[in-house]
């Protein structure tokens, strides 16, 4: 239990996806203006890598990995060269199948979530942690907890930065810098904050 | 449009990075090193330039509904041909960009110009639209890991240009430019260059400043 609460602490702060491993930068910053826009996306980030990565670890182990197919009587196949398109077609159609039960049976979140759901599968957090999972060879809980740990992880640093925008926009910023380019420097100062949990052995 | 002009525009007009916020993720992670930015900035200008063209080749027998995932499918098997040619052609590199090769596909820039201009155009402005966006793409990473690298490490390309202290030079390498923080800053300030340099692109203010003197409300 102790193993999967520091590995859950790890991915959230020391190796956050977005302000220490970059990834999901383009919807980070465009989606940033508001708070309450960043924080739904943010629920929909956590739900969609909770059953992402797992099941995406599930296809690794059982069917893509040298040898995995042995229990279908192949354990000569080796199809890890299909990882990439098997993983985002995974990510592509649970966002699919989510929007449809989510409009259906929870129209509340449906409706708050709105456009966000489909742009999830083009947010490079999604992909990027199973992308690891493969990488760091993590098991079916761990690849739960990381699953769960990478997207709070993301829904707390964009949601911070959306705090710090909706205060920004009082200031007075020079006029190249205005906009994207202050909201740069701002993330650059986010990161080397996050950088301070770096080291942290859990 | 004409040939030139998509090709010319999106290196700073039009750049996928500093202006429509495109493709930063791989911007800010794989610039450390200049050789690795290089084989990233090929890798990704091939990948968004074949893929403008077989998206706009099939454009019109794609189901609007679908179009999304046929896109992904498309970008997908590129994406897996060329991480396959990295690890056979140059492996090094191709584990030092680790899952990076992977994200090309999720890449919202080859994403975002099949999707905003491939879908509407023939295949031949399509290929060159891929290009140019392409190498709008590289000019901002190859800048910022020129930076990176010659003030962080001392050299460019693993040739030693600015002799390193540690070594018996005169130059103090700056750690701060080898961590991932600072190519926010590099960017950040290339796009307040870019924006100097034309002013069309500045975003306008949510409010505006009140003058606090007299003399300022007056002029």
């Amino acid at each position: 239990m102790e193993y999967y609460l520091s590995l859950f602490i790890r991915t959230v702060f020391v190796e956050n996806m977005a302000l220490a491993f970059f990834l999901g930068m383009c919807t980070f910053l465009a989606v940033s203006k508001k708070i309450s826009a960043a924080f739904g996306l943010g629920v929909a980030v956590v739900v969609v890598q909770v059953i992402t990565v797992p099941v995406n670890n599930l296809l690794v182990t059982y069917v893509l990995a040298d040898g995995a197919l042995s229990w279908a009587g192949l354990p000569d196949v080796d199809l890890s060269f299909l990882g990439l398109i098997t993983y985002i077609g995974v990510i592509a159609a649970l966002v699919q199948i989510l929007e449809m039960v989510l409009d259906k049976y929870v129209p509340v979140l449906y409706n708050a979530l709105g456009v966000f759901l489909p742009l999830i599968t083009v947010n490079c957090a999604i992909l990027g942690s199973s992308l690891f999972m493969v990488e760091r060879d993590y098991n079916f809980a761990e690849s739960v907890v990381f699953g769960a740990g990478s997207g709070v992880g993301w829904a707390l640093a964009i949601t911070a930065l959306a705090g710090i925008r909706e205060k920004m926009k009082y200031s007075d910023v020079p006029e190249g810098l205005r906009g994207l380019g202050i909201t740069f420097i701002i993330v650059g100062l986010m990161s080397l904050g996050f950088m301070s949990f770096g080291g942290i052995d859990l | 449009m004409k040939t030139k002009e998509l090709l010319i525009t999106p290196l700073l007009r039009n750049n996928p990075i500093t202006l429509q916020i495109l493709g930063i993720c791989s911007a800010l992670a794989v610039t450390s090193q200049l050789s690795v930015t290089l084989v990233m900035c090929i890798a990704l200008t091939v990948v968004a330039a074949l893929s403008c063209f077989f998206v706009s080749i099939v454009r019109n027998h794609i189901p609007g509904n679908i179009r999304i995932i046929v896109q992904m499918t498309i970008i997908a098997s590129l994406v897996i041909l060329v991480d396959q040619v990295l690890k056979a052609v140059a492996y090094d590199i191709s584990r030092q960009l680790s899952v990076f090769v992977g994200l090309i596909i999720t890449n919202c820039i080859v994403m975002g110009r099949c999707e905003a201009f491939a879908m509407k155009n023939p295949p031949l402005p399509s290929l060159l639209d891929g290009i140019g966006n392409g190498l709008g793409y590289s000019i901002i990473l190859i800048g910022v890991a020129v930076v990176r690298e010659l003030l962080g490490s001392g050299s460019l390309l693993g040739y030693n240009i600015l002799p390193v202290a540690s070594e018996g030079g005169w130059y103090v390498p700056n750690g701060l430019l080898l961590l991932p923080p600072s190519a926010f800053f590099i960017i950040g300030l290339m796009i307040w260059g870019i924006r100097v340099w034309d002013k069309s692109q500045v975003e306008e203010a949510d409010f505006e400043m009140q003058p606090n003197t007299k003399a300022a409300q007056e002029a």
